[in-house]
């Protein structure tokens, strides 16, 4: 009775709080009620005993979330509307309910008629925790080292867009030696355009 | 699910809720009495013997005080951050193992509300969420200080929560479980068993950690008085501040128990003599907060990310890698 209340619970939360993530014209609203939706999916997990996989989802979400949030610090006034230019709405509304659609149906075709069963069933023995590392190191290995790689270039990318005056402090400049580099970079690139 | 079981986990959650709640309040006192002892003054004296009553007297301050909603602010997102800081430092305390099991009248009590077998996966990611108190607070304040405030809680968080899981990979994989009894249960041996002898520098790791995670001192740049004001808390007033203070202190205590549980072995084999070293261990790390309060100036913002990701990032690595060799070979 308990997990079913739970579920009928969260289910609700989530889609109440997925829906004002897409309809608010209001960043934080947005933002907000992303990150709650997110840390709420992790009731799911532990509804089902995936202890393990609930706690990183709020772990990993809190975080990718924050980043968003910085973003939408630098991008927005975020105590004030966003105002959208909405050009043809019907239209927009009518693609965004063929895509929601599409997705459920993508999903759901294989499996509606066969009856789910699990293929690596719970084993009591063996801890949630542990059990994850045996899939994810046997069955799932190769998926699992080319996440790792595909994240390894991404950080190297990050590194090497936002790394370029590395070396310099802000900070602990001069205000004239800041404003030194500002007028050589602009000269550069005055000259760059010459060319 | 039997009654009786429900019945204790409230009874447990009540007790918890009602236990931290005084203690953040005791802790302004002892934070105010140590600061002033550390720098010649005798702190609050007025109220009541020794100015013990100074926290009640807080409290009605608090509670009474007209609630300031500014006219700018975003009203949901700015009512609910501090509920949020404050709700899930109580939330992650539903995982720690305060106190070893006991008998009482025949009843044996586990103190430990939820015994989930991630337990410190569970409280690192709770305790996580409460920085969004201060980044919401902040943003939704509609002042410039709050949301640099905001900003800073954002690059802490993302800087500190690195270290904080790196460091403690090394410790977790030689105990093998990430449950906070199973971690206690492996140093019981005694002074010897500590995790502390054998990953020293994961421990150093950990707690500076610790302190970015509570927003002490010399990581308290997100609310640093002389530069930002109250930061995120500027625009607050009465019980809605406090909720944000209740919360930090709360913090405080639970990351004391869990570095104690995880370094010092904790409450050890589970009596009684083990059960107060326990809360000795705690009273110590809470002494630590504030004595670093009264010691050292604060870090700037960038010299933390700097610090983190530069310094305290790799050796976190470095030690992870040598835990795993010598535990191969």
């Amino acid at each position: 009775m308990f997990e079913a209340i739970a579920f009928y619970l969260f289910a609700t939360l989530i889609t109440v709080m997925f829906t004002i993530t897409v309809m608010t014209s209001q960043a934080l609203y947005a933002l907000t009620a992303m990150a709650a939706g997110m840390i709420f999916i992790s009731a799911f997990f532990f509804i089902l005993g995936a202890d393990f996989l609930g706690a990183i989802q709020i772990i990993v979400y809190t975080g990718a979330v924050m980043a968003i949030y910085a973003f939408g610090m630098m991008f927005f006034d975020t105590t004030r509307n966003v105002i959208e230019k909405r050009s043809n709405p019907r239209f927009v509304i009518v693609l965004g309910a063929f895509a929601a659609v599409l997705v459920v149906f993508i999903v759901l075709a294989p499996i509606v008629t066969t009856n789910l069963e699990a293929h690596y069933p719970i084993d009591l023995a063996v801890g949630n925790t542990q059990a994850i590392g045996m899939v994810l190191f046997t069955k799932y290995l190769v998926p699992f080292e080319l996440a790792a790689i595909m994240l390894l270039v991404a950080m190297i990318a990050g590194i090497v867009l936002a790394g370029k005056k590395m070396d310099k402090s802000l900070t602990l400049m001069a205000e004239e030696e800041i404003a030194l580099m500002h007028a050589s970079s602009v000269s550069e690139t005055l000259e760059e355009g010459a060319h | 699910m039997d009654m009786a079981f429900i019945i204790e986990t409230i009874v447990k959650i009540v007790v918890i809720l009602l236990v931290f709640s005084a203690l953040a309040g005791l802790g302004t006192y002892f934070e105010r009495k140590v600061l002033a002892f550390m720098q010649r003054r005798l702190g609050p004296m007025h109220v009541g013997p020794f100015g013990l009553l100074q926290v009640a007297a807080d409290g009605i301050k608090l509670f009474t005080k007209e609630d300031i909603i500014p006219q700018n602010v975003v009203k949901p997102i700015f009512k609910i951050a501090p509920v949020i800081t404050a709700a899930t430092a109580f939330m992650a305390s539903a995982a720690i193992p305060f106190w070893p099991q006991f008998t009482a009248f025949g009843y044996t009590v586990h103190p430990i509300v939820a015994d989930v077998n991630i337990g410190i996966l569970y409280v690192l990611g709770v305790m996580a969420i409460g920085l969004y108190g201060p980044l919401l607070g902040g943003m939704a304040s509609a002042n410039k200080f709050s949301l640099i405030s905001a900003a800073r809680s954002a690059a802490v968080f993302i800087s500190y929560e690195v270290i904080s899981g790196l460091s403690l990979l090394a410790p977790l994989m030689m105990v093998g479980s990430l449950s906070l009894v199973d971690i206690n249960n492996y140093q019981a041996g005694g002074i010897g068993n500590w995790i502390v002898w054998s990953q020293p520098v994961a421990f150093i790791l950990f707690w500076i950690a610790a302190f970015a995670e509570t927003g002490r001192t010399p990581f308290h740049l997100v609310a640093n008085d002389h530069e930002i004001i109250d930061g995120f808390g500027t625009e607050y007033s009465g019980m809605r501040w406090g909720l944000f203070f209740i919360g930090e202190y709360a913090n405080m205590f639970f990351i004391s128990f869990v570095i104690a549980i995880i370094f010092l072995g904790g409450f050890g084999d589970g009596t009684i003599a083990g059960a107060f070293q326990l809360l000795l261990k705690v009273a110590f790390f809470f002494f630590f907060f504030l004595w670093t309060r009264a010691a050292w100036p604060d870090v700037r913002p960038d010299q933390l990310m700097w610090l983190c990701w530069k310094v305290l990032m790799p050796i976190a690595v470095i030690n992870v890698v040598i835990t795993g060799l010598v535990m191969m070979f």
